[in-house]
Parts: structure tokens; sequence; C-alpha cells
């Protein structure tokens, strides 16, 4: 009996394989050192059988004439190359590869630590860097060692305002940042079949701040539900009994809302703990919770009323922003006072929309707090879209069961 | 393949943010990633790399899959990095730019010369011989052939 992930590579964990990637993805940070591989192998001709795709999220617009014309090259090249290619503004790739692209079983492979997200789909999603990227473009194939999993087991349900990046981070607590090296987490339990693909993909996200390999659910009714909709017709996986290498039990009704202190995303404290800590921003977007649902509960909190303190949201794609526009929620954002931004990976990786200075402190609802990050001498707590938008409205660190 | 070189000492779980900053990223010039390597650690580190092995505590390399991490470090003039772990993405990096990473657990004395063997499996400082883990014939064969880059032009 196997694991999701040694099904899916069809191979025993432990294994060295070597497996045509049916999907492979890379942005505007690591496709320009990908596309530098590329030329120095020689590549003149994409790997066959694989889909191809460029998007451009990091710095998107550029912020400068050096980052356009990086920029210009990748585009250059990804339409010479005929690869699927987003421009700015379309949104996060991880997202985008969310949106009814990454079906149930396939292997996805980006160059981006966070492309374990669409492992929400039933797929084994992981990242490499630049110079493993363009291999792949190359051939097509990568090598993998089919990792050990470990078995998340999710019961019970939600309660107050605790949501999945709360058990995002208290999973990612619990394991420690190296807690599931070189291994895959796969999430099971009466409760992760409950999760929405939003909430999936929150989980999915953060696997890798646990040093995880993958994070995957088995495709089940509700991703067949998502995928139909956006013109799939998939069936769902049916879990073996399989033996995890770890078992981890979380009851959802034990989750608190929490926040990651700076600099690490495995030092959790109570968000009551820090309760009345001045910020100077509050940012709601990313890859982890900048999602249709994360604005449209953010905008259910802050309706009629006004931040306190700079706060920059950023939809994950332009769906998602388009959607939001449609149902009022982004006029409801705007109204409150804040800040918006194209659709992309904004101030997370601390270059553009948003960056800190010295000595000031956001509140984030990203997967990432270290050091320096969102810019020299900047703290970064980390949390979810409800205690950011209790926070937003003080301008302190506020639980969202205390708002 | 064989090494040596003077150790410096790093803690555990050194991210990539901190080894290259992503103000540093955005350009092709590798010479701007080596000057500003471990910045945000110390300053004062990137002049002292030249000939060195790093030796580290465990999960070295986690977070972001910035390749420009392994670059940075290589260029600085880095031998090789000794860590109990690392983090997978990292791990394909540096083997992927030719840059030895040796999975090993030992007491790292700033300034000692550590010498490595990796076809042999040990790596010996401080008059002490420790076994490492071996690495994956795939990685010995890209490492042997100086990087992935140049692996893919010879089995071209």
């Amino acid at each position: 009996m196997s694991t999701l992930s040694e099904r899916i590579l069809g191979a025993a964990a432990g294994e060295y394989v070597d497996r045509k990637v049916d999907r492979a993805y890379a942005h505007d940070g690591t496709g320009v050192l990908a596309l530098e591989a590329w030329n120095a192998m020689g590549g003149d001709r994409l790997g066959k059988d694989s889909d191809y795709y460029i998007q451009f999220d990091h710095i998107a617009p550029a912020n400068n004439s050096t980052t356009a014309t990086l920029q210009h090259e990748l585009r250059e090249f990804a339409k010479r190359s005929f690869m699927h290619f987003s421009d700015i503004g379309c949104g996060i790739c991880h997202q985008l590869m969310s949106e009814g692209i990454v079906l149930p079983g396939e292997i996805v492979v980006g160059a981006d630590s966070h492309s374990v997200t669409p492992g929400a789909f039933g797929a084994f999603a992981t990242g490499v860097g630049a110079t493993d990227m363009a291999a792949i473009w190359l051939t097509g194939e990568t090598w993998f060692r089919v990792p050990e999993s470990v078995g998340v087991n999710l019961t019970g349900r939600f309660t107050g305002a605790a949501e999945a990046k709360d058990l995002a981070l208290t999973y990612v607590e619990k394991l420690g940042m190296d807690g599931a090296t070189y291994r895959a987490l796969e999430f099971v339990g009466e409760s992760a079949r409950n999760l929405s693909i939003d909430e999936r993909l929150v989980l999915s996200n953060l696997s890798v701040e646990a040093g995880a390999k993958a994070g995957l659910f088995y495709a089940d009714d509700v991703t067949v539900r998502y995928l139909k909709e956006r013109g799939h017709d998939v069936a769902p996986q049916v879990p073996e009994s399989c033996t995890y290498r770890q078992e981890l039990d979380i009851d959802l009704a034990d989750v608190v809302p929490l926040v990651a202190m700076p600099h690490r995303v495995d030092t959790v404290k109570p968000v009551e703990a820090l309760a009345g800590l001045p910020l100077d921003q509050v940012f709601v977007g990313t890859c982890t919770n900048g999602r249709y649902s994360d604005l449209a509960r953010f905008a259910r909190l802050v309706k009629g009323r006004k931040v306190a303190v700079r706060t920059i949201v950023i939809p994950a794609s332009a769906a998602i922003l388009e959607k939001a526009i449609r149902t009022g929620v982004l006029a409801d954002i705007a109204e409150a006072g804040c800040t918006l931004g194209t659709p992309g990976c904004g101030p997370c990786l601390g270059y553009h929309m948003g960056v800190l200075g010295e000595g000031e402190v956001c509140l984030s609802t990203a997967n990432r707090n270290f050091k320096n990050r969102m810019g020299v001498g900047g703290e970064i707590y980390l949390g979810s879209v409800a205690t950011a938008a209790a926070s937003a409205l003080k301008g302190e660190i506020t639980s969202p069961e205390a708002a | 393949m064989q090494g040596k070189g003077t150790a410096v000492c790093l803690p555990a779980d050194i991210d990539t943010d901190v080894v290259i900053a992503g103000r540093y990223l955005r350009t092709k010039d590798r010479s701007i990633w080596a000057t500003h390597v471990f910045e945000d650690l110390d300053p004062s580190l990137a002049a002292r790399l030249k000939g060195s092995v790093i030796v580290a505590g465990k999960n070295f390399g986690c977070g972001s899959s910035r390749e420009q991490a392994a670059i940075a470090i290589r260029e600085a003039g880095v031998v090789a990095i000794i860590a109990p772990s690392f983090a997978r993405i990292f791990f394909r990096n540096a083997i992927n730019i030719g840059l030895p990473l040796i999975e090993s657990d030992l007491t790292c004395k700033e300034g000692s010369t550590v010498v490595f063997d990796l076809s042999q499996g040990w790596v010996e400082t401080e008059g002490k011989r420790h076994t490492i883990r071996p690495l994956s014939p795939r990685m010995s064969e890209i490492l042997t052939a100086g990087g992935l880059v140049e692996y893919w032009r010879a089995h071209r």
C-alpha cells in the first residue's frame, strides 16, 4: 500500500526515479537565471510532452530599468519558445496554476519554493532552482528521490476566529522549520475533506516552511467540483491504507489564532499574547492568503470602518481581482482606507510595493518572516486574514476574537 | 573529489534570504552576489570566505529557491559546506552549480583546517575523521561533471 506521493511518482519511498514533468513553471525571479543556464546548456528546443509556463509576479510591474530589461529578455524567450506566458498583472504563479491548470495525479515542478501549493489538487508539486528548471525545459524530465511521508491527520472543526492559516502555523510549529525536510506532508482525515480548495491551498503552501518537498491532499468531491467548474472532468483519488514515516494529529477545535514571530515561521504565539503591539503596516495577499475568500473575509470585517494603519491589499490573481470588483468586495476594502496593489507577490520578498523601513513592524498574511526579508531592519509577524483585519482597524496586533 | 579549506562556523537554519538578500537578486552580475553574501548575518563575513569550508548547523539553505544563494557562496570562494542537513532545494541548487555539500555532523572550530574526500566518504578536522552521508549516484555524477550545465552538455 502506497502513500499518495509514492502512487504519483510510481515508486517506493527512498528510491531515485527519473520522471516526466507534466507541468513546469518559473517566474520573473528564477526564470532569468534559468534562461542563463538554458543558454549555457545550448538549449534550443523545449522537451516534448510537457507544458511550460512563465508567469511574471515577483517584481510586477518592473521597478526599474534593470529589472525591465531582464524581464524583456525572458518575455521574448517565453514567446519565442511558445511557453504559456502570463505577463505582469495576471497574478502569482502558484495561484495561476491553481485556477484549473494543475490536475490530480500530475507531477508539477516550479522554480520557486512555494511550488508545493498545487499539491492541494492531489498532484505531486515541488520546487526546484533555476538550473534544474533549465534542464526540465531541455528534457521535460527531472530526477526525484521518492519522499517518505508525514501523515497530518485532521479532525474536528474550527471554532471562534481560527482559520486555515492558523492551522498551517500550528503544524509548522509542531514539526519545526526542518521537521519535514526531504519528506512530503499528506493531509488526511475527515476534516481534510471538509476544507475548501482555498483552505487546502493555504495548508499545502506552508508545507515548505516545515522543509517539506510536497504537501498533498487527495482529490475528492470538493476537488472534482472545483475543477469541473473550470472545465475539467477528473476522478477522485481513493486513499489506500499506508504507512507514514510520522503521524501528526491535529483537532481543528484546538487551533487558535496565532502569529509567527520574527524571524522564524515555526516560532508562534497566540495573537492574544501580543495584543497591543503597535504596527506600521498590515499586508494582506500573497500565494498564502490573497485569494477571493480571503479578500471577502477581510472586506466583511473592515466594511464601513477605517483602518488605523497603512494597509496594503493585493489580490493573488487577475481573476480574483475581477471577482472582487464585481462583488463589491474591493469597494469595501478601498473605502476602508486600504491601498490596493497589482496582482502578484507585492512586498512579500522585499522588492517593491510596500517594503518596510528600519525598525518598522508589519503584520503580514504571507508565509515567510525571515530577517530583513521585507526590508532591512523591518520586523514581520505572520498571521491570518482575520487577525490582519482586526489589527488593521486598531493599528496594533489585535486578536480577531476581541474584535 | 577532494578538497581542503579553513573552517568558518555558522549556526543552524541559515535561510537563503540571509545568504543573499532579495534586494540584490535582480542582476546578472555575479560579483554583486559574492560581495553581499551573508550581509544581513555579518557584513564582515564575505571578505573571510575565500578558501573556506563553511561548517554549519542543521537545515542550511532553508527558504527561497533562489539559486543566487548557492552561486554567491561559491563566487565568494567557499570550497564546500558541511552541515548535518540541508534544505532540499538548496541541496540540489548547490550540486547543480558544482558546489560540494557534505552531510556530516561535526563540531566546528573557527579557523581549523578541514579536509574532505567525497569519493572515500570522509571529512577530517582537528585530527578526527568523520564519515559523511554519500551523495546519490545522480548527484555524484552531476557534481563530478562540474554542475548540471556541464552534465547536460556532455549528455546531449
